[in-house]
């Protein structure tokens, strides 16, 4: 593999994502902040003063962690599979596909745009945070390598989804079905310690409880979970759905016939 | 163990054996094709519609996945050095592909870096490539806002911007305008004198004609002919020509060797068989006091051949069908 060639085609991609997020930013930066304010209103300050405290924290602290959080992987996911799709579709994939760049390229210059929309919404919305609560960080390091493999995740598994994606449905069954149910029952809005504890066994198998609890610990010093397990979920899917993609594009799965 | 394209003396830009490619719907796009581009030609790829002529293209150029067979791109065969393979071609497809989003500078920017080129250099290409197909004013505006020719001489710009050593043109004038077709073939020409091997589709068979030494025609996923075009023409056993004459005739004049037909008063049309000359032609009718003002080749001459070719091939196929 010829690396200096990869290194300016991996550049060239991530160039291209960042004017592409940065040209629609009312579609791409906007409406995640416009939302997250919202949510910020109505749980955290209105409900969330009835609610009082949770793990020891007012409402709105404990749940912007992982508000943050949503907004990070929702946007990674989506930035992922409607850049790649939108590609497919109008077949300017074609420009990468005949170039002698590597897949791998092709699948970490997409990844890499999906993380920097991803942290560039997380911090609009953790800014957004700080009008409504304190947020104090307690472990940056945890804090900025959960959030940067959680955006990981998601952006590889956007990625997959836009390679089977045949139609614009197809890019919207899965955020709205499988992600968003998720990510609601993903320990945002409340402790799992909550729950009976059947449903506390059954919530230990939603992947999002950890990258949610491991970012909480991150900036509250507080989880529900082992966050060394979370470390070891989130690298085990970055290499499975990295070599899934990987293995899709060597075989051409929805873009060669 | 010497490659297929090396084995002559002279290097092969492209060597295709056996190449079959069946799609999932069980459509058999190509049959087992053979053939050989030598490096430096200018090779015509011509056929019906749906013959499998963008099939083999998109074989050749990594985007359509082969069901059998060999190709190689100078030398480098497409399953075992795919990389070295893709960086010799530039491929103009036969549908608008671009980014319509991005801006025209940046179409051509982007395809410069996906083959490695450093910024500094792909500016100045863009620039070079962009003013040649007489974009480089329109440079800021996003592809969606250009007509349907300048999209096509944008593609173009972009196959060309890393300079590739064999470039596949899928139909790349259709939709432009005579002037600018006729600017794009003095280019065509000129780089392919400068060493660039180009392998042509089109409808227009004037163009194929006029452009390339070779041509093959791929009729039903099978090569049915493959030469240089100088002796593909020369199977053509007729011309008509359209004589516009100084004076007005009542009937057709009676030329020996030759079949004429009053087409108007001062038109006159004539077949010409391969046995007699044009030089033929005008002594009788110089006898005969006819005076010529002007003659053109009623209909193309390749397009004719064409057609030809692929008659006969159905009938064949029909016959043998029914026997």
């Amino acid at each position: 593999m010829n690396l200096k060639l990869n290194i300016v085609a991996l550049q060239t991609i991530v160039r291209k994502e960042v004017v592409r997020v940065l040209r629609i930013w009312v579609q791409t930066i906007v409406p995640p902040a416009i939302t997250m304010s919202l949510y910020f209103i109505i749980f955290g300050n209105l409900i969330g003063r009835r609610i009082g405290t949770m793990d020891g924290f007012d409402y709105m602290e404990y749940i912007a962690p992982g508000l943050i959080m949503m907004s990070v992987i929702t946007t990674s996911y989506g930035n992922v599979v409607s850049s790649f799709f939108g590609a497919k579709f109008s077949r300017h994939i074609e420009e990468m596909l005949i170039s002698p760049m590597s897949n791998a390229t092709i699948i970490i210059g997409h990844v890499a745009g999906g993380v920097l929309r991803g942290m560039l919404v997380g911090l609009l919305v953790t800014t957004i945070a700080l009008f409504f609560t304190k947020l104090e960080v307690s472990h940056p390091i945890v804090t900025i390598s959960i959030v940067l493999l959680s955006s990981i995740v998601f952006a590889l598994a956007g990625f997959i989804n836009a390679v089977f994606a045949t139609k614009f449905d197809d890019i919207a069954i899965v955020p709205t079905f499988v992600l968003t149910p998720l990510t609601y029952l993903g320990g945002v809005f409340y402790s799992i310690s909550m729950l009976p504890e059947f449903w506390q066994k059954v919530s230990l198998a939603n992947p999002i409880l950890y990258m949610v609890n491991a970012f909480r610990f991150g900036i509250l010093g507080k989880s529900d979970i082992d966050i060394g397990i979370a470390y070891v979920i989130l690298l085990g899917f970055v290499a499975i759905l990295f070599t899934a993609s990987y293995q899709l594009m060597r075989r051409g799965v929805g873009i060669r016939e | 163990m010497p490659t297929v394209g090396t084995i002559r003396d002279h290097m092969l830009a492209l060597s295709i054996r056996n190449l079959t490619k069946t799609y999932a719907n069980g459509n058999q796009a190509l049959k087992g094709i053979d053939f050989s581009v030598d490096a430096g030609d200018f090779y015509a790829l011509l056929g019906p519609n749906g013959a499998g002529k963008t099939t083999a293209i998109g074989i050749m150029s990594s985007l359509v996945n082969k069901t059998s067979g060999q190709v190689e791109i100078f030398g480098h065969n497409i399953d075992s050095e795919l990389e070295a393979a893709k960086s010799c071609i530039g491929l103009v497809p036969q549908e608008i592909n671009l980014n319509l989003w991005e801006s025209v500078h940046n179409v051509v920017l982007n395809q410069s870096g996906y083959y490695g080129l450093g910024r500094r250099l792909a500016r100045v290409r863009a620039e070079k490539y962009l003013r040649v197909m007489q974009l480089w004013d329109r440079r800021a505006d996003q592809a969606r806002s250009l007509s349907g020719g300048m999209k096509r001489r944008l593609m173009i710009a972009r196959a060309l911007v890393h300079e590739p050593k064999l470039l596949f043109l899928d139909e790349p004038t259709a939709g432009v305008d005579i002037e600018i077709r006729r600017s794009m073939w003095e280019f065509l020409r000129e780089i392919n004198a400068a060493g660039t091997t180009i392998i042509l589709t089109t409808h227009y068979l004037e163009e194929a004609e006029s452009l390339c030494r070779h041509v093959a025609i791929i009729d039903d996923g099978l090569i049915i002919e493959d030469a240089k075009m100088s002796t593909v023409l020369r199977k053509l056993q007729r011309e008509v020509f359209v004589l516009s004459l100084a004076e007005p005739l009542s009937k057709a004049p009676k030329i020996e060797g030759f079949e004429t037909t009053l087409r108007e008063d001062c038109e006159l049309e004539v077949i010409k068989g391969p046995a007699h000359t044009l030089n033929d032609l005008f002594i009788q009718l110089d006898n005969s006091n006819i005076k010529v003002v002007s003659l053109r080749n009623k209909s193309n001459r390749l397009e004719e051949l064409f057609m030809r070719l692929v008659k006969t091939r159905k009938k064949g196929v029909d016959e043998n069908s029914a026997s």
